[in-house]
């Protein structure tokens, strides 16, 4: 008999975040009810999200370049970012951000997932860039609109190394795929696995490019 | 060997010099509250080992009590004002992009250089950590070129970085902390219910819905944890192999590779997946928390539909 109690603590999650709760408090509950009724003791369910909490410390590790974002902010990096972009010809969101995907998913295709991210790239670089563009075309806009255009740059970063990485063969979830396949008795190489990441990622810049120009035009249409 | 211990010793020192730096900033009325939250993520950084998984629980459970009891503020401590740095960027010019990009290229160059030569048979950096050991190297040189071509106040980096920080807020955490929930939801089954139900509701004849349940499964299950790496195995076990693969012998490598990227359609749509769609809200300082999930779903739903496309077509057309 599968118990199917924990499955709760999901509805919490997906509640907790509805109702625009902490998000910390949301989940650090969530835990905490899931692992109780699926029979973990409270100090079990601790120690695992003692355990879990230790184990990932290096999905934080990015962090370490914020003295330096922060710093050359001080002197002007965002200004100067859109300065570039203002001095550029023919530089629009639209087409600055198709750029930045193809380079982020060839990035991502050679294994350079470093190369780009929210904190080194979108923040300093990418989205003053993409803002002084918007505009620079459609004068200047109001905070919704800002925040759209910024929100697409963070978007597009995504896109770009979620449909670029798997193309890689040494990345972490081609290698996962190998394993779980392989302990079902299913041989096969990384080579194999990552071919088959190409379609998805014409695919994805071919629909979130489309996006990126399309949003030219909402701009183009929301100035006037 | 350099490995991720020297970059959590790294991280710690930072994350502590932002809790003194907090602490000494009276222009915030809950500079004790970031003090604390900034300390314990410093203690965690570089006692984690020590602490024991009851320990880090317990420690957890202070951070969510100091970000649930909203005891997190912002300082008012100026930093250069706009029109200061117009002039200052007119000043350094293009030349400050340099320390900007110095990151990303010594990952690039440091990662390839490190690959394809004798270097990494010399065990000097841990093979697993190459791309993060460099990131740190990166930053480290970057600071040094900023001190000696800047000249900024000593403590210019921690104010800055800090100013950073604190518009992320208790937001840094969060993607830990969902890694954490992941582990209690497998810990505690969650996994293996979602499977058997994802299971149990296949209907048998239609080839074709199958692969829409092995991918709509991949991507709701993604939402749940986060991230599709914990949906995988789940998904692979309770659809992919069973069904697509055995039954309905379709290609193995195509039903794998699509499922993890139909997984990745529904990272691009969940809060779960923090580090992702939460923090660059938080970093870009956007109005609403749930703005780049909103500017990615168009695209995440239309590549879906892609991918189930492709899933087919290739895995069993071909």
């Amino acid at each position: 008999m599968i118990n199917y109690w924990p499955l709760l603590g999901i509805a919490l999650v997906v509640v907790g975040f509805a109702l625009r709760f902490n998000p910390l408090l949301v989940v650090a509950v969530a835990a905490i009810v899931t692992g109780l009724l699926g029979g973990m003791g409270i100090l079990n369910v601790l120690a695992a999200l003692g355990h879990g909490f230790n184990e990932n410390r290096y999905v934080s590790i990015i962090y370490l370049v914020l003295p330096v974002i922060g710093l050359l902010e001080r002197y002007g990096l965002q200004q100067r970012a859109r300065t570039m972009i203002v001095r550029m010809r023919g530089a629009t969101t639209g087409r600055l951000l198709v750029g930045y995907l193809a380079f982020r998913q060839i990035m991502a295709a050679l294994g350079l997932i470093a190369v780009g991210g929210h904190a080194q790239m979108v923040r300093p670089l990418v989205a003053p860039m993409a803002e002084a563009a918007a505009e620079k075309a459609h004068g200047k806009l109001d905070e919704e609109t800002t925040d759209r255009v910024k929100a697409m740059a963070a978007a597009t970063d995504n896109v770009g190394v979620f449909f670029g990485e798997d193309i890689f063969v040494a990345i972490a979830s081609i290698l996962l795929i190998q394993g779980s396949l392989a302990s079902f008795g299913i041989e096969l190489t990384p080579f194999q696995l990552s071919v088959w990441a190409i379609p998805s990622a014409l695919c994805a810049f071919l629909i979130h490019g489309t996006r990126l120009l399309l949003l030219d035009r909402q701009l183009q249409r929301s100035s006037r | 060997m350099i490995n991720l211990h020297w970059l959590y010793v790294l991280a710690g020192a930072m994350f502590a010099a932002f809790a003194v730096g907090s602490a000494l900033d009276a222009t915030n009325a809950k500079r004790w509250g970031n003090a604390s939250f900034w300390g314990l993520v410093a203690a965690s950084f570089w006692f984690g080992d020590l602490l024991g998984d009851l320990g880090n629980g317990l420690l957890v459970l202070a951070l969510v009590g100091l970000a649930g009891g909203h005891l997190l503020g912002r300082g008012a401590r100026s930093s250069t004002t706009e029109e200061e740095r117009e002039q200052l960027s007119e000043q350094f010019a293009n030349r400050l992009f340099l320390p900007a990009l110095i990151i990303p290229f010594v990952a690039f160059v440091g990662t390839l250089l490190f690959n394809y030569s004798p270097l990494k048979d010399t065990g000097l950096i841990d093979p697993k950590s190459v791309t993060l050991v460099l990131l740190g190297v990166g930053v480290i040189l970057a600071l040094i070129i900023c001190y000696a071509w800047l000249k900024p106040p000593p403590a210019a980096p921690v104010e800055e970085g800090r100013r950073l920080i604190d518009s992320i807020g208790w937001a840094v955490v969060l993607p830990q902390m969902l890694a954490s929930l992941g582990a209690v939801f497998a810990a505690a089954g969650v996994g293996t219910t979602v499977g058997a139900l994802a299971g149990a509701i296949i209907p048998s004849g239609s080839v074709f819905l199958a692969v829409v349940l092995y991918a709509l499964g991949m991507v709701v299950f993604t939402m749940i944890m986060g991230n599709a790496f914990a949906a995988f195995p789940v998904m692979a076990a309770a659809i992919g192999v069973p069904i697509l693969i055995k039954q309905d012998a379709g290609n193995p490598a195509v039903i794998g590779a699509l499922g993890m990227l139909a997984g990745f359609c529904g990272t691009l749509m969940t809060p779960m997946a923090a580090n992702f769609n939460i923090v660059p809200a938080a970093l870009l300082e956007l109005k609403s928390q749930y703005a780049v999930i909103k500017a990615q779903v168009p695209t995440a739903i239309a590549l879906l539909i892609a991918n189930i496309l492709i899933l087919y077509v290739a895995g069993f057309q071909l």
